[in-house]
């Protein structure tokens, strides 16, 4: 079938997009938003458009924000769209969240682990009522109180890392293979872990919430634990060509999770914990967690687990996870389909009058 | 140009961290500092020499990677804006810069600054009026993070039993 080439919509976008632009900035007589104001003061929407945009960058992910009027996945969009037009100079040499400059850090499994539990700016704990007195602007928040830190402040040992040496832990392999990369090749099953795990660093928070979710709710039960979840900045450094030796470049905000999961061993694996991994760009714990649970779900063919729940289907998550190219396939049937449902409709219109004049179908319709 | 006879010259910088050269360091230090603080700082060091661009500033990205389990294989987490100069004193001495971000200007004067600070005669003075006011600075806002930290780590009591 020919594509009908339609014109005639450009004055009607045009005026569109005037409005929506007007709609944008809403009554001109309330002061405009700032870029700093949404980057100061609206900073987990900005980490969630970095994270899911796949771009570390606070202003340019603010001004996505304020362009796409606060709609998150349209803001990551953005970004995503933005960072095509950069040269890509160098890739970093994996991060050490074990050195993190630490706001938060706590852990479900132990109490008294060396470093401390660390609550940090946390909504836990708060008692989820609208507070009137932010409809008042003008009040300086209160002081932050400060403690000098104890001795062990500083050092914080990764929870894993104090039950590895009893051999009840999975440990980490360390390989200097090189990690696949999604902005270079596209996905292609089996998916190794690090392709994974950078699917899910980017993929949407919402569908990856409910993923985790339905694991805790025997969709591919783990028995997780929070083993450990920390929050803070770390440096990154890269090695240019022209140095010779690794730079550091200054600190990104992460957060990271340990999920601890019992695992009853295998033929060749005795029983031990193993474990699933959540790092994601700035505060994003709830991502985070979500992020563990499912990489850990994915890994059950790995560990000799049956494959039974959606959560464990690699490609099916890895598929979906992904709230552009989601958006993308669903909006796009709101663009004209006029031939496609012309034929459709020819289509529907003889089988009904095959049916009603008390014939069979010649043949199927496509 | 001998980026390690540069360290050596050097050595009496006390600020590095451990595993870190003197360039390693005054490097993550212009990376962290914002431009006008860098120029700021260079406003109270003897004249400046000419210098001209070599490539840059201009902006990029960096892919930041991360470990599989923290400890583990490289994996892609996304990418930063980064945003690098090289520049050219007049007495011949290249800088680099590569910070994070897109500030133009912040690049460029940390490049300048990285090529000055290879001078053996210009160095103690920058590192005194630029490098070190800047580290302390940054040392500060890093020790009140982990103070505030400290004043929400959990103080653990264990309630008396009726056993007792």
């Amino acid at each position: 079938m020919a594509y009908v080439a339609v014109k005639g919509g450009e004055r009607a976008i045009d005026n569109a997009h005037a409005w929506l632009a007007e709609e944008r900035r809403g009554d001109v007589a309330v002061p405009e938003l700032g870029i700093d104001q949404i980057s100061g003061q609206l900073g987990r929407a900005v980490d969630r458009a970095m994270g899911e945009g796949s771009l570390y960058d606070r202003d340019l992910a603010a001004l996505a924000i304020k362009q796409a009027q606060g709609d998150l996945i349209e803001a990551a969009f953005l970004l995503r769209a933005y960072r095509t037009t950069l040269p890509r100079f160098a890739h970093s040499l994996p991060v050490e969240t074990a050195g993190m400059t630490v706001k938060r850090r706590i852990s479900a499994v132990f109490k008294d682990l060396p470093g401390g539990q660390l609550l940090g700016p946390t909504y836990d704990y708060t008692h989820r009522l609208l507070d009137f007195t932010l409809t008042a602007a003008g009040a300086a928040p209160p002081a932050v109180p400060e403690q000098v830190a104890t001795d062990a402040a500083g050092e914080m040992p990764r929870v894993h890392d104090i039950l590895g040496h009893e051999g009840l832990m999975e440990a980490d392999l360390p390989s200097d293979s090189v990690p696949g990369d999604l902005t270079r090749e596209p996905l292609s099953f089996p998916a190794p872990r690090d392709v994974r795990l950078q699917a899910l660093a980017r993929g949407d928070e919402g569908f990856l919430l409910a993923l985790g979710y339905s694991t805790q709710r025997g969709w591919g039960g783990t028995h997780p634990f929070a083993g450990e979840i920390r929050a803070g900045a770390v440096s990154v450094e890269i090695e240019p060509a022209e140095l010779g030796f690794a730079i550091d470049i200054g600190d990104i905000e992460l957060t990271e999770c340990q999920m601890v999961n019992q695992f009853k061993g295998s033929k060749i694996v005795p029983p031990q914990f193993t474990r699933g991994y959540g790092l994601v760009f700035g505060a994003s714990e709830r991502k985070a967690m979500s992020m563990a649970l499912v990489d850990r779900a994915m890994r059950a063919e790995e560990l000799g687990e049956d494959v039974v729940a959606p959560a464990q289907n690699v490609e099916f998550v890895l598929y979906h996870s992904d709230n552009i190219e989601a958006t993308g396939f669903v909006e796009h049937l709101k663009l004209p389909h006029y031939v496609d449902f012309q034929s459709e409709l020819e289509t529907v219109r003889r089988m009904r009058a095959e049916v009603e004049a008390g014939t069979q179908p010649a043949e199927a319709a496509e | 140009m001998n980026f390690n006879a540069a360290n050596q010259t050097m050595s009496d910088i006390s600020s590095p961290e451990p595993g870190r050269t003197e360039r390693q360091h005054w490097m993550a230090v212009l990376a962290r500092a914002g431009a006008g603080d860098i120029a700021a700082r260079l406003a109270d060091c003897p004249a400046l020499p000419d210098f001209r661009r070599l490539r840059g500033p201009e902006t990029g990205l960096v892919m930041v990677r991360g470990r599989q389990g923290g400890g583990g294989a490289a994996f892609n987490l996304g990418e930063m804006t980064v945003t690098r100069c090289t520049v050219r004193t007049e007495c011949g001495r290249t800088g680099h810069a590569y910070v994070a971000g897109r500030d133009a200007r912040q690049a460029e004067l940390a490049a300048l600054v990285d090529a000055l600070l290879q001078d053996p005669v210009r160095a103690p003075t920058l590192r005194r009026t630029v490098i070190e006011p800047l580290a302390d600075a940054q040392r500060a806002r890093r020790a009140q993070t982990v103070r505030k930290a400290a004043a929400t780590q959990v103080q653990f009591f264990t309630l008396a039993t009726m056993r007792t």
